[in-house]
């Protein structure tokens, strides 16, 4: 066939393998093919279709940041057929990769503006992405602040990140379990992300807010933005919605007319409010 | 016609139930289910021959029930359908009131399973001459004749599952033609997958089958799929001596074991 | 745009198989299996149906087949070897109607608008579909109320209509269906100065197409329409499966040891676990609002982002809807809503 096969996966070896929270693994992958992974490129915020063979595909975003080419990482947790078959692969092992697909965070916009980013449990992986793409380019941010919150301190994702950041300096970090699920030892806050977000209470001007979380979390967290000045368009979102090919062609992930594989993942709040509930 | 509009008229203007599920006027000659919620409503109701969908099959659905306690115009499959779904516990005495259509036409109020268990003991559920010859004739084949005329009735299916849809007895809300873990029933319509789907789902209803026949009704490129349920109901009947929805409590015949079983392999 | 008109004898039709034949081509017709009538290959027109408004399942399944491999793999250790398919083989899709010509176009918006499907282009660009326009029509049809009509020469290489005589006048549409009269010129003789208007059955307009694509975006929030719509629906994929419009899919891997196949299946938004999440979630929960999406999908949607409509009118999904869902009274319902 003249035109390359669009569904035909990359083929991306496990080169490291971290094991996060319960369930919860990151894995980084390299292109089996190097010149593939030199022209591979992609943005903050896009995502892909992983692949085990012989089990399917699962939509998850990459989330290492393009600024760190060479290879890209997912984070998943184990709750279906594709994830439970991707959690049993090793070190070493070949897996497929479509993408990058979607649209992107436009961060060349927010140049000079403060970024503050909303996360609760596994929902931050598409964060982390942004969060280290900001980081390597630093002098282009103003402030930046993370909220990430998880129902217990084993559930937090990226433990060692957290640290890091934490002690960088050069962003402010709150990080928070809720209650009862703290350790002795825990340093952090205790309280939902909400109450973690209002009494944080960041300033709006020249900011933008993104969300990430479970659906409870965004619909509690999404009027304490509004409360504390935070404007439609310059609070971000993703949506998750099922999707098959990722290419805007099977149908499944559609809102409305918007195909989230094409028009999104990510979305200001403006947008969403314009959109069929159908997320 | 009319004493079922009366009695349509009167459950509701009573408040005694919510909805009639019957059938009224649909594209050109045909009929379909209606929803009458309003007593001047109960005109479009119409009972004839065309009638034979099995109209249990909405007493499940969440939208339906969410409309209130519902009358339901039954003949007889639609009567069995009601007990196999009670005998499974998926409908509770009382929840809903039938309208009991005999083969003449003649309408009987049940508003209890025990008038239901009754009213069926009145009939004769042998299969017709008719059908009993189809299934001979299926039978006097070779396995391998057989096994040629069921490939080629597969080998039309898309997977729609409008079997399954139509199905009173289908009210599972996740089927294992879902499952993925472990995927036991391949989702692609081809030939392994298409003959997997069948065969499961005509186990799954052996001895719930209440041969009402909407499973080939619905079925859009037609294939006779009633010929396999008719085929292990007769199997069960000769084996088990049961008959599926004549009681809203009874034993479901694969499941259970007896002291007084022919079979000896666990004593 | 009609290249040439010429006449095509009945009795050579069974000719022109030979010569399509001869040229490596696989000829696709509708035979009649019980009452239903599918396209299947046919090794002569002998074997054809002879008599049928429509036939069960749609042609889309030449171009766009309900189970297709999109590749091959194989696992050799750790590693994993992928193979593609081969190009598809000439086909010649015969006796299709003018709103199933129709839809191509439509299938095609989807699979090359954006990211270009390469197995589904290769496929269409494989095929010519030489289609026999419509002498008989039923209360299901609506290919006028949609842009269409039963001699509609929109998406076909031939058109032929059968007339007085029993001959075909055929319409030779496009350079397709050119490189097919070359292959047997003296088949198609000299048309005659004949109308074929008198020959095509009559199907009114049923509705007003630009009210209804109007009135859609209002009624999304209807709530109770569509709920009325569909208290009698039965969440099948019938109506999704004998369409010929209807693309969504599915993905699914097949595997055996160490070798396997990842499949795209024909999927149907009216089944309840097409938008369902992993977690339980499901946007989309109940069947009105599945029924919603099959219209406004179709009749909105479609329109604005693909530039077609979704639907040719052909009538299928109500003639084969267990539950009588009838799409053209729905969306005369809609259209006259005031």
């Amino acid at each position: 066939m003249s035109e390359p096969n669009i569904y035909q996966p990359f083929l991306m070896r496990i080169d490291k393998i971290t094991e996060e929270a319960p369930l919860v693994k990151t894995f980084k992958l390299v292109f089996v093919n190097d010149e593939e992974g030199k022209k591979f490129q992609f943005k903050a915020g896009q995502f892909g279709e992983y692949s085990v063979f012989g089990e399917g595909e699962c939509t998850l975003c990459i989330a290492s940041p393009p600024t760190r080419p060479g290879y890209i990482e997912c984070t998943f947790r184990q709750a279906g057929r594709v994830t439970g078959a991707l959690a049993g692969k090793e070190e070493g092992e070949i897996i497929g990769f479509r993408g990058p697909y979607g649209n992107t965070f436009p961060l060349e916009q927010w140049q000079g503006k403060n970024l503050l980013f909303i996360a609760g449990g596994i929902a931050l992986p598409p964060l982390r992405c942004v969060i280290w793409n900001a980081l390597d380019l630093r002098d282009r941010f103003k402030e930046i602040t993370v909220i990430y919150g998880a129902r217990s301190v084993a559930d937090l994702v990226y433990k060692q990140e957290l640290e890091e950041w934490a002690k960088r300096g050069d962003l402010k970090i709150l990080t928070t379990v809720d209650p009862g699920g703290e350790t002795p030892d825990w340093k952090g806050e205790i309280g939902f992300v909400p109450a973690v977000l209002e009494k944080a209470d960041p300033i709006c001007e020249n900011t933008v807010a993104l969300v990430c979380g479970p659906p409870i979390m965004i619909k509690l967290t999404l009027p304490v933005l509004a409360k504390l000045g935070f404007s439609p368009e310059n609070t971000f979102t993703t949506l998750e919605n099922r999707m098959k090919c990722g290419i805007g062609k099977c149908g499944h992930c559609m809102v409305g007319k918007y195909f989230v594989c094409k028009d999104g993942p990510v979305f200001t709040l403006a947008q969403l409010n314009q959109l069929p509930p159908e997320y | 016609m009319e004493e079922l509009r009366k009695k349509a008229r009167e459950l509701l203007t009573s408040g005694a139930v919510k909805v009639i599920i019957g059938y009224g006027p649909g594209s050109g000659k045909r009929v379909r289910a209606v929803f009458v919620r309003k007593p001047e409503q109960a005109d479009l109701l119409i009972c004839d021959d065309r009638c034979l969908q099995n109209l249990a099959v909405y007493l499940t659905k969440p939208e339906v029930k969410a409309l209130g306690k519902a009358a339901v115009v039954a003949r007889l499959p639609t009567l069995r359908a009601i007990l196999q779904l009670a005998a499974e516990n998926q409908l509770t005495d009382g929840q809903v009131v039938a309208l009991g259509i005999s083969p003449e036409g003649k309408m009987t109020e049940l508003s209890q399973f025990k008038a239901i268990e009754e009213f069926l003991a009145g009939f004769s559920f042998e299969l017709s001459a008719e059908e009993k010859a189809t299934l001979e004739k299926l039978d006097q084949m070779t396995p391998e004749q057989r096994w040629q005329f069921w490939q080629e009735q597969f080998a039309k299916c898309v997977r729609c599952y409008g079997c399954r849809a139509s199905c009173p007895l289908c009210y599972c809300e996740k089927c294992l033609a879902e499952c993925n873990q472990p995927q036991w029933i391949p989702a692609a319509s081809h030939q392994i997958g298409n003959l997997d789907w069948h065969i499961i789902r005509a186990m799954h209803l052996a001895n719930r089958c209440v041969n009402c026949g909407d499973c080939s009704r619905a079925c859009p490129v037609g294939i006779p799929l009633h010929l396999l349920n008719q085929k292990l109901a007769e199997e069960v009947f000769k084996q088990f001596g049961a008959r599926s929805g004549m009681k809203a409590a009874q034993e479901y015949a694969l499941c259970n074991w007896k002291l007084e079983d022919r079979e000896n392999f666990i004593k | 745009m009609i290249i040439e008109k010429k006449l095509l004898k009945q009795d050579s039709v069974e000719k022109l198989f030979a010569k399509l034949k001869a040229d490596g081509r696989r000829i696709l017709a509708p035979k009649a299996q019980g009452d239903e009538i599918f396209f299947e290959q046919v090794a002569s027109a002998s074997e054809m149906a002879k008599d049928y408004i429509q036939t069960t399942l749609s042609p889309k399944g030449a171009v766009f087949p309900r189970v297709e491999a999109l590749f091959r793999y194989q696992m050799e250790g750790k590693d994993v070897k992928i193979e593609n398919n081969s190009e598809p083989q000439p086909t010649v899709i015969f006796g299709l109607r003018p709103c199933d010509a129709a839809s191509f176009a439509i299938l095609n918006s989807v699979f090359s608008w954006d990211y270009q499907d390469s197995q589904f282009k290769s496929r269409l660009a494989q095929t010519a579909a030489i289609t026999v326009s419509c002498s008989r029509a039923d209360e299901y049809c609506f290919c006028t109320s949609v842009g269409g009509s039963p001699g509609d020469t929109k998406g076909s290489d031939i058109l032929l209509t059968r007339i007085g005589s029993g001959d075909y006048l055929a319409e030779i549409l496009t350079e397709k269906g050119k490189a097919m009269v070359t292959l047997a010129p003296e088949l198609f003789a000299e048309a005659p100065s004949e109308d074929k208007e008198k020959y095509l059955a009559k199907v009114p307009v049923k509705f007003d197409l630009k009210k209804l694509t109007e009135k859609l975006p209002e009624a999304f929030n209807n709530n109770e329409l569509w709920m009325e719509q569909s208290l009698r629906c039965l969440g099948c994929g019938a109506c999704a499966f004998v369409c010929p419009a209807c693309v969504c899919f599915d993905i699914q891997d097949e595997s055996k040891r160490e070798s396997g196949v990842r499949l795209r299946c024909w999927d149907s938004c009216g089944f309840s676990l097409f938008t369902a999440h992993t977690s339980g979630h499901n946007p989309r929960p109940v069947q009105s609002q599945r029924w919603r999406q099959r219209v406004m999908h179709k009749f909105s949607y479609f329109n604005d982002r693909q530039k077609y409509l979704g639907c040719v009118g052909c009538g299928r999904c109500s003639r084969k809807c267990p539950a009588d869902m009838n799409l053209l009274e729905h969306l005369k319902a809609i259209a006259e809503a005031r």
